[in-house]
């Protein structure tokens, strides 16, 4: 008996352990997500009670709900394409602008520290219970006085020198597509700062992982700083790049107009089914997104091996 | 005379002390414009994402007076301590807080444990169906999580693994309104997020040098010695980056505390929520301007820990990098 577990190849000894490593991740899999899973599909084609006794009942309707979402819903299309095209706009934006931040961070200065928690309050502000804490605030300050007025005049001074320099640039001859984009681009710039804490973050991680000598051999051979970031750091970031695309595009997936509808239609609205549905289309068009945005860019990525 | 000037001129031209004093005027230059423009960019980007943080942490110092006069700005004329002590009262500050410390680390723990091993074991090993599973990994961090809210619920309303709970008390256990469904999923690598830190670990071991692992497998280490004391070692900038983030988000989480339905007095960020309909009901206080100021020091006690942990963990973190063995 013995003799024959010692017969087991090499490979086969490494796929039982990777499965031994991965196992407790499978089990929860399986039990949790795979069967939500398959419920909510089930939700999605049919039509669902929730019976005074706490329980639910389904009557299984088919594609309706499907149906229904595409053709007669007013503003699913509408919101799903809108919310779709923002992202493919803002996400390219905020992974720019984190790689640039992460590597103005990761250079030697002082208050370095201070400034790195500084960049780390958005993710803070932006979680759960501070958000909704700060919206509460937000909310109870309607009708103040002073707030109003403060509101109103900065709303107003910043309006104005929009258009005017909208004014400069187009007398310019700057084409129209590109300024309204950069507008855009600079009206979302609280947004884009707010929302990329995290990207921040990964990045300067990867980057100081970064083995050091690579550096040093770089500098020995004479290369710039131009040719040391193409060669050097950025194939090194490389992967994480993808993971930083991955977690944008999710983020501002589960952030958007898609799922804010699909909860309020499943809980305001009482409505499962096509709930379910808003959730599931929404779900497999950011999977599908993202399986083209990864493929695009895996072959050209470097892994250090 | 003239031409004298002009051919010294031509001479120092020519020689290689006025290049070398050329290129050093102009890099000296160069650094110091880009100085400039590091230092108004940084500056400016901070301030944009201060300016609130600083208006809810003056504003929380505000009296009533204060919060009226039309010429306080940021800075309060009567300041008062009175914000936090009422806040800090109805919040059950100490109390909560502690609780949900202890909540958060023990989870971020788990997290980080599970979640390094599953990413190391996709990242490392080759086994059938590999990549469907991996697939099942990104699902996991894209399918918005009250897709699957209702099933959750009930799956932990009435909840009975193989039927072993209804085989030992005769019917399943209802585990509602305490923390235990969080762990349980938290074990089982389906936490908060679990998928977005398996992504994260995957992501940092595929970039590490596989000859590391070679040489312990030469010395004869085997798969478990190499994963604990090598790969997770040199791991350290991807622990210490799932540990922050999964300290803040289990900190704020705020869907699953609802979901599982776990106490206010255990979780602050339930209670923090409840804070204003408590103030105003107990101290008897309607006038909505004021009670945001109570509310503004809510918000800042309840983020002055995670902003800590941070700071703490941000030294940690350089520290881990530099003596790790992958730099340099």
């Amino acid at each position: 008996m013995s003799k024959k577990k010692l017969r087991v190849s090499m490979t086969t000894r490494r796929a039982i352990n990777g499965y031994m490593f991965i196992m407790p991740w499978l089990i929860g899999f399986i039990c949790f997500y795979v069967i939500c899973i398959i419920m909510t599909v089930r939700f999605s084609l049919s039509e669902l009670t929730v019976l005074p006794t706490g329980g639910y009942s389904t009557k299984f309707v088919g594609l309706d709900n499907f149906i229904y979402a595409f053709r007669v819903h007013p503003s699913f299309k509408q919101t799903f394409v809108t919310s779709m095209g923002n992202m493919i706009i803002d996400v390219p934006l905020i992974i720019f602008f984190s790689l640039f931040m992460a590597i103005m961070l990761n250079r030697k200065f002082k208050g370095r520290g201070l400034v790195r928690a500084i960049f780390f309050l958005p993710v803070i502000l932006g979680a759960d219970a501070i958000a909704d804490a700060m919206q509460r605030s937000m909310a109870l300050m309607n009708g103040g006085l002073t707030t109003m007025s403060s509101e109103m005049s900065t709303a107003v001074s910043g309006g104005m020198s929009i258009a005017y320099y909208m004014e400069i640039f187009s007398d310019l001859a700057i084409p129209s597509q590109v300024l309204e984009y950069l507008v855009g681009a600079i009206n979302r710039i609280s947004d884009i700062i707010s929302a990329s804490g995290v990207q921040i973050i990964i990045f300067i991680a990867a980057l100081q992982s970064i083995p050091g000598s690579l550096y040093e051999v770089a500098h020995i051979e004479g290369a710039t700083a131009y040719e040391t970031f193409w060669k050097v750091t950025f194939p090194m970031v490389t992967p994480h790049i993808i993971t930083n695309l991955v977690y944008t595009i999710v983020f501002r997936f589960l952030d958007s107009e898609v799922v804010n509808l699909a909860y309020t239609t499943t809980f305001t609205e009482r409505n499962y089914g096509l709930g379910a549905v808003f959730s599931l289309v929404g779900t497999a068009a950011v999977c599908l997104l993202l399986v083209i945005v990864v493929g695009l860019i895996q072959k050209r990525t470097f892994y250090y091996n | 005379m003239k031409t004298n000037l002009v051919s010294q001129w031509k001479a120092f031209k020519a020689s290689p002390v006025y290049e070398d004093k050329k290129s050093g005027l102009a890099r000296g230059g160069k650094s110091v414009l880009m100085t400039i423009f590091r230092i108004v960019l940084l500056v400016g980007i901070s301030y944009v994402i201060l300016a609130p943080v600083i208006g809810i942490v003056t504003s929380s110092f505000f009296s009533d007076s204060d919060q009226y006069n039309p010429m306080v700005f940021t800075i309060p004329i009567n300041p008062t301590f009175e914000r936090y002590e009422k806040a800090f009262e109805h919040l059950k500050y100490l109390k909560t807080t502690g609780f949900t410390v202890l909540y958060t680390v023990t989870l971020t723990a788990i997290q980080v444990f599970i979640c390094s091993m599953v990413g190391y074991g996709f990242a490392r090993f080759n086994f059938p169906l590999k990549k469907l599973l991996f697939g099942c990994v990104v699902v996991m961090i894209v399918l918005p999580v009250h897709t699957i809210m209702l099933p959750l619920y009930v799956t932990f309303r009435n909840f009975d693994p193989l039927g072993i709970m209804s085989l030992i008390k005769g019917n399943p256990q209802n585990l509602l309104g305490t923390p235990w469904p969080m762990y349980i999923m938290t074990v089982l690598g389906c936490g908060l997020r679990s998928g977005l830190y398996i992504y994260i670990f995957n992501q940092f071991f595929r970039g590490l040098p596989k000859e590391i692992e070679g040489a312990a497998f030469v010395d004869g280490a085997g798969t478990l010695y190499t994963y604990f004391r090598i790969m997770l070692v040199n791991a350290m900038p991807a622990v210490v980056t799932v540990l922050v983030f999964s300290l803040v988000w289990q900190y704020n989480d705020t869907f699953y505390g609802n979901l599982f339905n776990i106490s206010t007095d255990l979780l602050i960020s339930k209670r923090i929520a409840t804070l204003s309909d408590t103030v105003s009901n107990v101290e008897k206080i309607y006038d909505p301007n004021i009670l945001k100021l109570y509310m503004n020091a809510g918000i800042v006690m309840i983020m002055s820990p995670i902003v800590l942990m941070y700071l703490l963990l941000q030294r940690q973190f350089i520290e881990g990098v530099e003596r790790s063995g992958i730099v340099g």
